[in-house]
């Protein structure tokens, strides 16, 4: 088996790429006709899972070490002139990050349309919904496999696709409706930026191959042959994931998105398209400059850090959720802004699982709850709900960093990556930040948990009614709370980078950037990077270098940032059960006392109100304006202008009645007046005529004297 | 097949068909609709045959040799007359990959109009016959090769428009109609004004070795057959070619419509009927792009180099004045009109960097936004037939009530936003990639991007507005699609989603005569320079 040929796991890669576009078509189509058509398309999601466990496992045994590439030429221009040859490719890639990804996606997915079997029943477009998500498994496939700017972009759009189709699924409600309107158009506005980007690197080298961009940058060639321009290159394609990550100050859309059915929450909003923006970041990450990965740490910071601060106010279970997820996104995108490149990853996928876990233990309780989403109504669910319980606690302590978790493992690499940022640079806000959102996280996480299950029931008539849900539902819980704990990543809770996780599968990709737009802790290349070839179709991984300092920073930083992230935790813990199960201190009261500070958080900083205020009604006011200027200006010119020809030739008409026949009238009145005159000569006598002759020849003769 | 005269075939068979439906009495309103019908599809045959036998490696542009099912023979002569000498007019048809994409697309698009116009409801046989003489001027416009045939194709699809639209429209059709027509004549007039011109500026050599003066197009496309002395010669120190080009420009800006002539545009469209606004924006509309490109360009090569950042600062007004028009309408079927006027400004964007990747996009853009207009103003019709109200406002929740033709409005709706998969994302991503590279309309093309969010923005709003939520009351007897309305929206949505899967299948028609264009235009710039301009 060791001649294991890569056109294998290229063609696994296209079966799982297209199972799922297949299952969507059937589903789509067939959904009136075949009721149990749903069938069809969770088998397809079945099929594909084990294809990608397949394909994880074959890659990651017999090409640890190598990228697999499959190109194929999808638009020809042939020789253009005063250019070459300009064609346009597609390809996909395979690598460590990618097939992982896949897999999780894959498996998450499938849980989803487990869980959704039980959870949408009853629904009037239930066969459609299961079609929807297979078209979304679909485009984020695609997401994860390609290396290619034009093909992650179509992707891209197809995931806003899907996730417009499924936050709106229940339309009839206009709160579903604006909010899947919302999510589309302000993702819009980050891939307007992401698509500029694109076109800037396109602009400069000829391809959208990610590979062959990498490389040429690597040799020196820069946007408009600056580091300035590379660095705009690499924040326009950020904005991209500005947008689908739902990072400050895009982030309003997500929370609106809770209005789609409570699966879709897990898959989408919460596992795996949201997480697309940081898998694009790990990307193009070897082509960010310094400067471009300190804004994305800026923006990865405050992405942290103000929904954790609104988390902490929100009754409705599902915002807690959402506000906690770009919390927790933030921390990703804030790990590459600081260059802790695999720890950012190592949490994507770990938060992947933890926080499905959560949306789903959630829409497991509303489902038994009869749709009630506001957590001050609930309680005591523990007894009832026993396995959801469980399982959203372990989901609970992963996310606020316990240990034995997956997620104490990968943030406190995160925050460990910012302690030596910190330690390198002396930029120290980044980990100030990281450590007080992680205490922040434990608080809201274990408030939500306490308020839910804990304690004296508040609906008693729901309550009643509350059940533990059936097994289709509880399974995939149970199954995602497994995979939040430690060892499926690393034999040693304390210590991730001896896992293979992190010291086999993922590595942070060698730098491209020129050496003094670099961070500088990153050190100069170690060997010269190979030229991508294309009928090569693998090629060996080549790492990152780190300096000394920043190395010896990590390993210092190990200690101390594990036991403050522990701190952290164990005090937002603390605090929140002496708030909520204990009662020591009245949450009430003390939001009275930080009123102006509880508002802002309460009102989530007010930002939908500002944005509708500058933005929507500024964009409605111009184009009302604008209709109106094209109504009446511009039309009225047209119109004036026909008119004013109108007046003109009615004018123009009367002058030809009045003026011209009137002096052709008057010629005629006049010729007919002198003919009356002379007419008076012409007597038909002889003699008159002989005495006016003579009288005229006298005259004349007279006049003629004179010369 | 290259001998066989389809292109005479493809132009004047819906004229031998308006003579049969003169023949018929018009009680017979049956006949008269099938004759049409089965017409426009043996068009849509031609058409296929026309692409199927296409030498996708002939340039065509301004090398007559590489233009392919040609016809060519003296139409008029007339010989002696004093100081002219001898006039000649060609009857000049050809087709490159210019015009080949626009072929197709005629031909589609009536199609699908003729299914439209089944239900009209009053005279019939003046109907069809009139709407068959719109098909025979379309394609002959997109035939021509010579200059006055051109012009008279040109002027041939105006008076059954007015007609059309003056007859058969809404409550203001007569005042929509004199506007259409009173515009599109005045800007005929410039174009004939410069066509004339161009005649007394430029001589062919005829086999006999004289030298007359000509209309054939690809003859002013020669630098060399111009006169020494012609108003509109390069020769000339005094020549008005900057002036004739502004002039020409008008006259097909017009039609594009182009920002500030368009707002003809959104009266034509909410007067006519269905069937007449899928055509208008479908078909004619195109023309005026058509026109530049076959045109403009190629005659007026150095001027083109001029004045192409107007072009592209017009066509980023287009874009982004358009699309806040549309936003505020509330008239659904104007909304889809100003629609039109922002997607022709990508248009005029792509054509105005002057590359391989912008022109593409723009002729690509021309075809995709036939097919996605077409649907979006059958897709108004669907609903207008039913409701008898346009109003956007008056709608709601009709996804419900009609699941399967709302599956046909998300398909278009984003197509027309660009969605990719879908053709238009293509032809806009082409556009962009071509302007972006072209330093000088790199601003503005940035600018323009922020057209795709307007675009998602008042098209998901509309959708959501009539689509979504809660159904009125009042709608709740509206019927889902008909056998009719299927046949109309399938192939379109076909179309749409082949060309967004599959763009090569139409870029690969253009490909070669795009590269004729921009070689010519670029080697063009190098030949001009060193003459007087204005």
């Amino acid at each position: 088996m060791i001649n294991m040929n890569e056109s294998i796991l290229i063609n696994l890669a296209l079966v799982i790429l297209f199972l799922p576009v297949i299952g969507f078509i059937v589903a789509l189509f067939l959904a009136k006709k075949v009721k149990k058509i749903f069938l069809f398309e969770n088998f397809v999601i079945i099929l594909a899972f084990i294809c990608s466990v397949a394909l994880l496992y074959l890659k990651l045994t017999y090409f640890q070490s190598k990228d697999i590439v499959s190109e194929f030429q999808w638009i020809d221009f042939g020789n253009v002139p005063l250019f070459g040859k300009l064609s346009v490719e597609l390809g996909i890639l395979l690598d460590n990050i990618s097939v992982i990804m896949l897999f999780a996606v894959a498996l998450i997915s499938m849980l989803v349309h487990l869980f959704s079997i039980e959870y949408m029943s009853g629904d009037k477009r239930y066969n459609r919904y299961f079609a929807y998500l297979g078209i979304f498994t679909f485009s984020m496939n695609g997401i994860v496999l390609t290396h290619n700017f034009l093909m992650m972009y179509i992707f891209w759009e197809l995931v806003g696709l899907s996730s417009y189709l499924l936050i709106g699924f229940w339309y009839e409600k206009k709160s579903a409706s604006d909010a899947a309107k919302k999510a589309f158009i302000v993702n819009r506005i980050g891939d307007i930026g992401m698509f500029s980007g694109i076109l800037m690197l396109f602009t400069t080298y000829h391809t959208f191959t990610s590979d062959k961009i990498f490389y040429q940058i690597s040799q020196g060639a820069l946007p408009f042959n600056s580091e300035f321009w590379l660095t705009v290159t690499g924040l326009l394609l950020f904005c991209g994931a500005i947008g689908k990550s739902a990072q400050f100050p895009l982030h309003v859309w997500l929370p609106d998105a809770m209005e789609g059915p409570t699966p879709v929450s897990a898959l989408i909003h919460a596992a795996t398209m949201v997480a697309a923006g940081v898998f694009f970041i790990t990307r193009i990450f070897t082509m960010l400059t310094g400067d471009a990965l300190f804004v994305i740490a800026v923006i990865g910071a405050l992405s942290a850090f103000i929904p954790a601060t609104i988390a902490l106010t929100q009754n409705d279970i599902k915002k807690v959720l959402a506000y906690s997820t770009i919390s927790q996104l933030g921390y990703m995108i804030l790990a590459l802004g600081v260059g802790a490149y695999t720890f950012a990853f190592f949490h994507l996928i770990t938060h992947a699982f933890f926080k499905a876990c959560l949306f789903l233990g959630s829409g497991s309780v509303i489902h038994n709850m009869h749709h009630e989403q506001d957590i001050t109504k609930m309680g005591g669910l523990r007894k009832k709900m026993p396995v959801t319980y469980t399982t959203f606690l372990i989901s609970s302590l992963a996310i606020s960093g316990v240990p034995l978790t997956s997620g104490f493992l990968s943030k406190d690499g995160i925050l460990a990556g910012t302690y030596a940022f910190g330690y390198a640079t002396g930029h120290w806000l980044f980990a100030a930040a990281g450590f007080f959102v992680a205490m922040l996280t434990a608080f809201y996480m274990f408030r939500l948990i306490i308020l839910t299950f804990h304690g004296q029931p508040k609906d008693q008539h729901k309550f009643e009614h509350a059940h533990e849900s059936k097994f289709v539902m509880a399974m995939p819980l149970v199954v995602l709370a497994v995979l939040s704990i430690f060892i499926f990543y690393t034999p040693n809770p304390f210590n991730p980078e001896q896992g293979w996780f992190l010291s086999k599968w993922i590595k942070a990709p060698q730098i491209s950037v020129p050496e003094n737009a670099r961070y500088s802790f990153m050190k100069p290349d170690a060997a010269q990077k190979t030229e991508p070839d294309v009928n090569k179709s693998e090629t060996a991984k080549q790492e990152i270098v780190y300096s000394e300092t920043y190395t010896e920073a990590l390993h210092h930083a190990h200690i101390p940032a594990m036991l403050l992230s522990l701190l952290m935790a164990a005090s937002g813990i603390l605090l929140s059960f002496l708030f909520y199960q204990w009662k020591k201190f009245d949450p009430d009261k003390l939001a009275e006392r930080v009123k102006p500070l509880y508002k802002l958080s309460y009102n989530k900083w007010y930002f939908d109100e500002i944005y509708d205020a500058v933005f929507v009604a500024g964009t409605v006011g111009l184009s009302k304006s604008l209709a109106w200027f094209d109504n009446t200006i511009i039309d009225g010119i047209v119109n004036f202008t026909a008119d004013f020809t109108r007046i003109f030739s009615k004018l123009s008409g009367k002058f030809d009645n009045i003026v011209v026949d009137g002096l052709v009238n008057f010629m005629a009145y006049l010729s007919g007046f002198i003919g009356l005159i002379f007419r008076k000569f012409q007597t038909g006598k002889v003699q008159t005529y002989v005495v006016l002759v003579i009288f005229s020849l006298v005259i004349l003769l007279f006049l003629f004297k004179t010369f | 097949m290259q001998n066989f005269p389809i292109l005479s075939l493809i132009t004047f068979l819906p004229l031998i068909g308006m003579i049969a439906i003169m023949f018929i009495p018009k009680e017979q309103v049956k006949p008269i609709k099938i004759l049409t019908l089965v017409i426009t599809a043996v068009q849509v045959i031609l058409a296929g045959l026309i692409v199927a036998f296409y030498n996708y490696s002939a340039g065509g542009i301004n090398n007559p040799e590489s233009f392919q099912f040609v016809e060519k023979f003296r139409w008029i002569e007339i010989s002696g007359l004093s100081w002219i000498g001898k006039v000649k007019v060609d009857y000049f048809l050809g087709i490159d990959g210019l015009s080949a994409p626009m072929v197709l697309l005629t031909a589609i698009v009536t199609f699908v109009a003729t299914l439209s116009s089944w239900n009209i409801p009053k005279s019939i046989k003046g109907y069809f016959a009139l709407f068959l003489l719109l098909d025979t001027g379309m394609m002959g416009v997109f035939v021509a090769l010579d200059f006055f045939l051109f012009y008279i194709f040109w002027e041939l699809m105006l008076l059954p428009m007015y007609f059309l639209i003056g007859i058969w429209g809404g409550p203001r059709r007569e005042y929509a109609a004199i506007k259409f027509f009173l515009y599109t004549l005045f800007g005929s007039i410039f174009i004939l004004i410069v066509m004339i011109g161009l005649y007394f500026s430029s001589t062919e050599t005829l086999v006999d070795g004289t030298k007359v003066f000509t209309f054939n197009m690809l003859s002013m496309m020669n630098k060399a057959n111009f006169t020494p002395t012609g108003i509109l010669s390069p020769f000339n120190p005094n020549n008005l070619r900057f002036i004739a080009y502004i002039a020409l420009f008008v006259g097909f800006a017009i039609k594009i419509p182009m920002f500030p002539f368009h707002t003809w545009l959104p009266d034509a469209h909410v007067e006519a009927p269905t069937a007449i606004s899928v055509i208008l924006a479908g078909v004619l509309l195109k023309m005026g792009t058509y026109g530049i490109l076959r045109v403009s360009y190629p005659i007026f090569p150095e001027i083109t180099h001029q004045l192409a950042w107007y072009i592209a600062l017009f066509g980023m007004i287009n874009i982004i004045y358009g699309a806040l028009c549309a936003m505020a309408q509330r008239d659904f079927k104007k909304l889809i009109a100003y629609s039109s006027v922002s997607h022709m400004g990508f248009v005029m964007l792509g054509m105005a960097s002057l590359t391989t990747a912008g022109i593409s996009g723009a002729i690509l853009q021309m075809f995709n936004h036939g097919t996605i207009t077409s649907m979006l103003f059958i897709i108004v019709g669907v609903i207008y037939d039913r409701a008898h109200t346009r109003e956007i406002d008056a709608f709601g929740g009709l996804a419900n009530q009609m699941p399967v033709y709302t599956g046909f409005v998300t398909l278009a709706f984003f197509a027309a936003i660009g969605l990719p998969g879908l053709s238009g994302f293509i032809s806009e991503a082409f556009v962009f990639l071509g302007a972006f590279g072209v330093e000088a309309i790199r601003v503005i093309t940035v600018i323009s991007t922020s057209g795709i969010l307007l675009g998602a923005g008042y098209m998901l709003w509309t959708f959501q507005r009539i689509y979504l939520g809660q159904l009125k009351d009042k709608w709740t007897e509206l019927k889902d699609l008909s056998f009719r309305e299927y046949a109309m929206l399938v192939p379109l949505s076909l179309i749409i989603i082949f060309l967004g899967v599959y763009p090569s299948a139409m870029l690969n028609i253009m490909n070669a005569s795009v590269n004729t264009m921009v070689k010519f235009m670029a080697d063009a710039q190098t030949l001009y320079s060193a003459m007087v301009r204005f």
